[in-house]
């Protein structure tokens, strides 16, 4: 993939973040902050289709912008192939580990009875 | 007439009087040593009068005419226009003829190479490298839409808004003191520096030139445009008023295709061209 398409995907998944984010904040503060952290609203918010679909959307949109993010970074520390290549297989291989491990749990907790 | 000539000489005289009455002494602090100096930095420090006009440059040649003439530093046409006397003074990348000791505001100044560079010795930096980014985004006009047998010599009309499009870029004189200030330049000596992808954008934004395409290509790579921060400390340490940074974002705004106005622009004036041909 080109330099130029990884940035664009960077950009809009950066900016596609900040909103979903905001609308995750948003829906906390309808109910006071505390309530909104106990157990059964928590699982609750989980069970809701939609909420659900928001987290994992903020948690695809988070980790390819920060794991793109950590790329960039770590290609300016060193500078060869063996080194950029191992950087691009190392944050690929960790953006799918999170988004996996982020997903499944959002499957379980959504299937769990209150 | 006569009496003009003689209303200037004596301005000059007054000037020069001036001059000398203004003069004072200031501590001039320069690096010396080679690529391979392990110790810590060391400096040679030497008492040079100065008057209100006394650039860098001219306290280095009088220390080097006169105190030591070791001392390795590049310098050719004193005006600010080959771009051979970058030098870090007072921790600020600044052309050693185009800055003058009284600006300065203080009687110690200490020069130091150019950081970003591999040192040659004391002053003097190799600008091997910088110059290879230079020419790896091809710094000069592609038209193949030019008539390959040469039979007609026709110009390239430009009206002043299109030469405005590039003007300001092509003031660049190579003297590499926005690559020195770029921090991205002090990570990754695979970017490009701000200089080239200036001028990358410079020939981009002429209307004479028809490789538009293949300018983004060459700049969009893991090393390219895109790891270019916008600290825009290029465009503070510019002496001659080129905004790199500018340059940079409007090619990464083309990039994105956000940008489209020029390429439409240069479409209409081929059309134009193929038109009245």
């Amino acid at each position: 993939m080109k330099e130029g398409t990884i940035m664009k995907i960077h950009y809009i998944t950066g900016l596609a973040a900040l909103l979903t984010v905001a609308i995750h904040i948003m829906m906390r503060v309808v109910v006071p902050f505390s309530v909104s952290l106990e157990y059964e609203n928590v699982v609750a918010n989980y069970q809701n289709i939609l909420y659900a679909l928001l987290l994992e959307s903020v948690l695809i949109l988070i980790s390819i912008h920060g794991f793109n993010g950590l790329r960039v970074m770590l290609l300016e520390l060193r500078q060869s192939d063996k080194w950029e290549k191992f950087v691009t297989l190392f944050t690929l291989i960790a953006m799918i580990a999170v988004i996996a491990y982020g997903t499944r749990t959002i499957i379980i907790v959504s299937g769990q009875s209150l | 007439m006569k009496r003009k000539f003689l209303l200037a000489r004596e301005t000059s005289e007054i000037n020069l009087a001036r001059a000398k009455n203004d003069s004072s002494d200031i501590l001039l602090n320069i690096y010396r040593g080679g690529p391979n100096s392990k110790s810590e930095k060391s400096y040679d420090s030497y008492r040079v009068p100065v008057s209100r006009w006394t650039t860098v440059l001219d306290a280095l040649l009088y220390v080097k005419e006169r105190l030591d003439s070791s001392i390795a530093i590049r310098f050719s046409c004193r005006m600010a226009s080959c771009g051979s006397c970058g030098m870090k003074i007072n921790g600020i990348p600044r052309l050693a003829c185009y800055t003058k000791i009284s600006e300065l505001g203080t009687d110690t100044i200490t020069c130091e190479p150019l950081p970003n560079f591999p040192l040659i010795r004391d002053l003097v930096t190799d600008f091997q490298q910088f110059f290879n980014h230079h020419k790896k985004i091809q710094p000069y006009i592609q038209n193949t839409h030019l008539d390959p047998t040469m039979e007609r010599l026709s110009e390239f009309k430009q009206t002043p808004e299109e030469v405005d499009e590039f003007l300001q870029f092509s003031y660049c004189i190579k003297c590499g003191l926005c690559y020195s200030a770029c921090p991205t330049v002090a990570t990754d000596t695979k970017f490009p520096g701000p200089q080239a992808l200036a001028q990358a954008y410079r020939y981009f934004a002429d209307n004479r030139d028809d490789s538009a395409q293949k300018r983004l290509d060459n700049v969009d790579h893991k090393h390219g445009i895109w790891r270019c921060h916008f600290a825009g400390s290029c465009s503070m340490v510019c002496p001659k008023g080129v905004d790199p940074a500018l340059g940079i974002q409007m090619l990464r705004g083309h990039l994105l295709s956000i940008t489209k106005k020029p390429k439409k622009k240069r479409a209409e004036l081929r059309e134009i061209n193929r038109e009245g041909s």
